[in-house]
């Protein structure tokens, strides 16, 4: 464009005559600013360079172990999963290019909802491109003007987007807290037409809903429930069929979410459900209807890791082993975790502050240890959290040395003494 | 319910989140004035709701910014 010429007497642009609508953005750029000027890496800006397996990989130039990437049951290398992704990529092309109502729907696609009625042992099963979408669709869509969604206080984002994207009137209540979403319930409008928003594991702390008391009070005031198991899907419960499993309250429940980003090992979401009018949703969920379906090589993948899910209590067994390891060893040490004992494969650290968390997180990454920083206002009570997820393909000396990383870490910073 | 009644028990409700002792007239702000954060309100709607034994909805609760707008929410809300 720039002939190179310089024209030095050119009036200077004066940006900023309106309002610029970035500055309601300034006080979080300060803050970020701040912790990069301390010197340390940027946690939200990591470069995985390479992946070596579920569990290592070089991170920043280093050789790292992951601990923070919910892959759970270890799929991503799978060699079946893999092969079926590169035949389905090879077969049927790099993308569908259309919604999965007009030219979106492979037989991959098929197969993929097949795999999850199996898996849930449910009539319905809807895969959508993020569990994400899963969430923001079913919720807005099922839940209209007059309707009435309850809903714990430390849901995850895409059921809130979910509320703020419908007409319902929205309800919170306090995370966990069975008294407090009853009176919420009977306080409702009998006639109202109620939706009861819960999940499995919450991801922040790890902790785990009471779902057999709630779906029992949820069902009482006549109201449908969904249950979101995005992290305990292919884990919890004897079949990994999430804490629904663990509760015995699958019958009870009107609508599973899940995700194929945890577990399963690669990207998407699905709701499956009983409900005999359930197929009408694929005409009326906008967050379904107005997008690209999933590449063929993503649902082939995903079809394939689910059906493997189904036998893997080997695996099961291994990470509670793992989780409860990981857990004890950390308490012994004197960190202050987010749950008394182990209740999902996510492990929650507790951090002073901000800025002891960063650091604690940049230090645990130069042992060579990644974990998720988490922080206002993503976390309850504006907690920073170091957040471990655990997989199934961690071994017991992975874990101990997991631990090491730790002790180190924790004293370097002064979090433990 | 007659509204004098209502501003006095949410005026005795509110003490406990109004750390800094700050004079409470209808004008009061509660993000501004108040500077409540997201789990104060939580908290603090709560204490409203079972008191009168209503819901206020976070629609609702968008709608009301001022102390006074609060009072005149809840008394609709109780008579309803």
């Amino acid at each position: 464009m720039s002939e190179g010429i310089s024209q030095p007497d050119q009036p200077e642009p004066h940006p900023g005559e309106g309002k610029d609508l970035f500055s309601k953005f300034d006080s979080l750029i300060g803050q970020r600013q701040a912790l990069l000027d301390s010197g340390l890496e940027d946690p939200f800006n990591l470069v995985m360079e390479k992946v070596l397996s579920p569990t290592r990989a070089i991170c920043n130039g280093r050789e790292t172990i992951l601990l923070g990437t919910y892959n759970y049951m270890g799929m991503t290398f799978d060699p079946e999963v893999v092969a079926a992704g590169q035949k389905a990529l090879a077969d049927f092309g790099s993308g569908t290019t259309g919604s999965r109502v007009l030219n979106g729907t492979y037989q991959g696609h098929r197969e993929c909802e097949d795999a999850l009625r199996e898996f849930y042992g449910m009539d319905h099963a809807m895969v959508f491109s993020t569990g994400y979408q899963a969430n923001l669709g079913i919720i807005s869509t099922i839940a209209g003007k007059g309707d009435y969604v309850v809903l714990d206080i430390d849901s995850h984002a895409s059921i809130w987007d979910g509320c703020a994207l419908g007409n319902a009137e929205i309800v919170p209540f306090k995370h966990n807290d069975i008294e407090a979403m009853e009176k919420r319930l009977r306080r409702i409008p009998e006639e109202a037409g109620k939706l009861v928003v819960l999940e499995g594991v919450y991801s922040m702390l790890g902790d785990i809903a009471p779902l057999k008391e709630m779906v029992a009070v949820a069902k009482k005031y006549g109201a449908m429930v969904l249950v979101d198991e995005a992290h305990s899907m292919g884990f919890i419960g004897e079949n990994g069929r999430g804490v629904v499993e663990t509760a015995g309250v699958i019958d009870d429940v009107d609508f599973i979410i899940g995700t194929f980003s945890k577990s399963v090992g690669t990207v998407g979401g699905f709701c499956v459900s009983n409900h005999p009018k359930f197929e009408i949703m694929r005409l009326v969920c906008r967050p379904y209807v107005f997008t690209a379906s999933l590449p063929p090589s993503v649902v082939a993948t995903a079809a394939t890791s689910i059906r493997k899910l189904m036998h893997g209590s080997n695996k099961r067994a291994h990470l509670w082993e793992n989780s409860r390891t990981l857990h004890a060893g950390l308490k012994e040490l004197g960190f202050q975790l987010g749950t008394d004992t182990p209740e999902s494969a996510i492990i929650a650290v507790i951090m002073p502050d901000l800025e002891r968390g960063a650091a604690m997180w940049e230090a645990l990454l130069k042992e060579g240890l990644y974990v998720n920083l988490a922080r206002p206002p993503a976390t309850p009570a504006n907690m920073t959290l170091l957040r471990c997820s655990l997989c199934a393909e961690h071994s017991s000396e992975q874990v101990e040395t997991i631990l090491d990383m730790f002790e180190r870490a924790g004293k370097a910073t002064g979090i433990i003494g | 319910m007659d509204r004098a009644e209502v501003d006095s028990r949410i005026r005795s409700l509110i003490e406990p989140f109004n750390k800094k002792g700050v004079t409470i007239t209808d004008d009061t702000t509660f993000a501004g004035d108040l500077e409540f954060d997201s789990l104060t309100v939580m908290d603090f709607v709560a204490a409203i709701e079972d008191e009168f034994d209503i819901i206020i909805s976070m629609n609702q609760q968008a709608e009301i910014e001022k102390y006074g707008q609060l009072v005149d929410a809840v008394c609709k809300l109780a008579d309803d």
